[in-house]
């Protein structure tokens, strides 16, 4: 069977509570994470975003300064600093569907609605590390492919245009973001 | 070489482009953390981490009473100085945090009477034209629940509080958003997150 090697991995926790980020710090240390940084505040997760490169984001939605959505949409940035394809975990106490869609239209990766669990919280992170989910780029978005059914029953509207395709490669933005030393 | 260096050399970026949309996939860049172990039911990090989670407890009546604090100022400020911008920001923030956290810290029915202030100032048309005892008595309420939370029998009747607070603020919820059916059709609706 596989497992997740948490010592590998880097966390940044951005939460305002603080009695938050330290039951956040204990579950992630307790499922084995050496590194896991914290910010109180959008403005210095942002910063520390940039200096750490970490591996998974865990933010909380309702924070000074800028919010975690605003965060995200900072990050998911193509041509910013840092790594956009960063994994973002949104923690929050919101559960509406409103705030479902606009956290997913904002390129979050995983949504976990609080009261937090140990096995929620490990369940997103074995997700996003086992299978994370092509990017799409469009004129209004930039994130993971927010299709996470590939049913081929869907009968709706086609709202992609599948035409040809032209590949390219390029290197990974991790790469750029965080260089072999 | 380390594992990390490995995993990212020879990382490519393979781009679709479509007409009106790319797909953007790489290699998975977090595959280093991906390892195979032997089954060992004894070593569950799920587990691990519950029982990492339970040995904060002891920490977590005083966390609350913290939090209980800091939405009783908020809202003493509020009554002291008049309704400001930042004030607002504030309440809301300190109910939302008891909302996210309470449940956690053994305090579900605190939780339950904070998101139901949570909703009344998401919703309401205008914050300043809701009743002051609508307010007063969500703040009031949290605060007794966590105050109480060790008197044997209290858990019935702070159940039963939380719902009468919820049914009272929904009444005044639907009755000042007759004319904004979206708010209508969030308050009414359930949420669409699964617990796990």
């Amino acid at each position: 069977m596989f497992g997740i090697d948490f010592n590998k991995l880097r966390f940044l926790i951005c939460d305002d509570n603080a009695h938050m980020r330290r039951i956040l710090r204990t579950l992630l240390h307790s499922f084995g994470a050496r590194e896991a940084y914290e910010a109180e505040d959008g403005a210095t997760a942002l910063e520390m975003y940039i200096h750490y490169v970490p591996d998974i984001m865990i933010l909380d939605w309702s924070m000074p300064i800028f919010d975690g959505l605003e965060l995200t949409q900072m990050i998911r940035q193509p041509q910013g600093n840092g790594n956009p394809y960063t994994p973002i975990i949104m923690l929050t106490g919101y559960s509406d569907k409103r705030r479902v869609m606009m956290a997913r239209d904002a390129g979050v990766t995983e949504f976990l609605a609080k009261p937090i669990s140990a096995k929620a919280l490990y369940q997103r992170i074995v997700n996003v590390v086992v299978s994370p989910r092509p990017f799409i780029k469009t004129k209004s978005y930039f994130g993971p492919d927010r299709r996470r059914n590939t049913t081929t029953a869907y009968i709706g509207p086609e709202r992609r245009n599948n035409g040809k395709a032209e590949i390219i490669q390029q290197q990974a933005l991790l790469d750029k973001a965080r260089p072999a030393s | 070489m380390t594992a990390r260096e490995r995993d990212t050399t020879a990382a490519k970026i393979e781009v679709e482009t479509f007409p009106d949309h790319q797909i953007i996939r790489q290699p998975n860049p977090l595959r280093r953390a991906v390892k195979r172990v032997a089954e060992n039911p004894a070593d569950d990090p799920v587990a691990r981490a519950e029982k990492a989670l339970d040995g904060l407890s002891d920490e977590f009546e005083g966390w609350m009473r913290q939090e209980c604090e800091r939405l009783a100022a908020a809202h003493a400020a509020i009554l002291k100085k008049g309704l400001n911008r930042t004030a607002q920001d504030e309440l809301f923030r300190a109910a939302h945090d008891i909302k996210g956290a309470a449940a956690t810290f053994g305090y579900p029915m605190a939780a339950a009477a904070a998101d139901s202030l949570c909703r009344i100032m998401e919703h309401a048309p205008d914050f300043a034209t809701v009743p002051n005892e609508l307010i007063a008595h969500h703040v009031n309420a949290i605060q007794a629940i966590v105050r109480e939370h060790r008197r044997f029998g209290v858990a019935s009747v702070a159940d039963e509080l939380s719902r009468k607070l919820r049914g009272v603020a929904d009444e005044y919820l639907t009755a000042v958003n007759q004319d904004r059916p979206e708010h209508l059709e969030l308050i009414l609706g359930p949420s669409i997150i699964p617990a796990e």
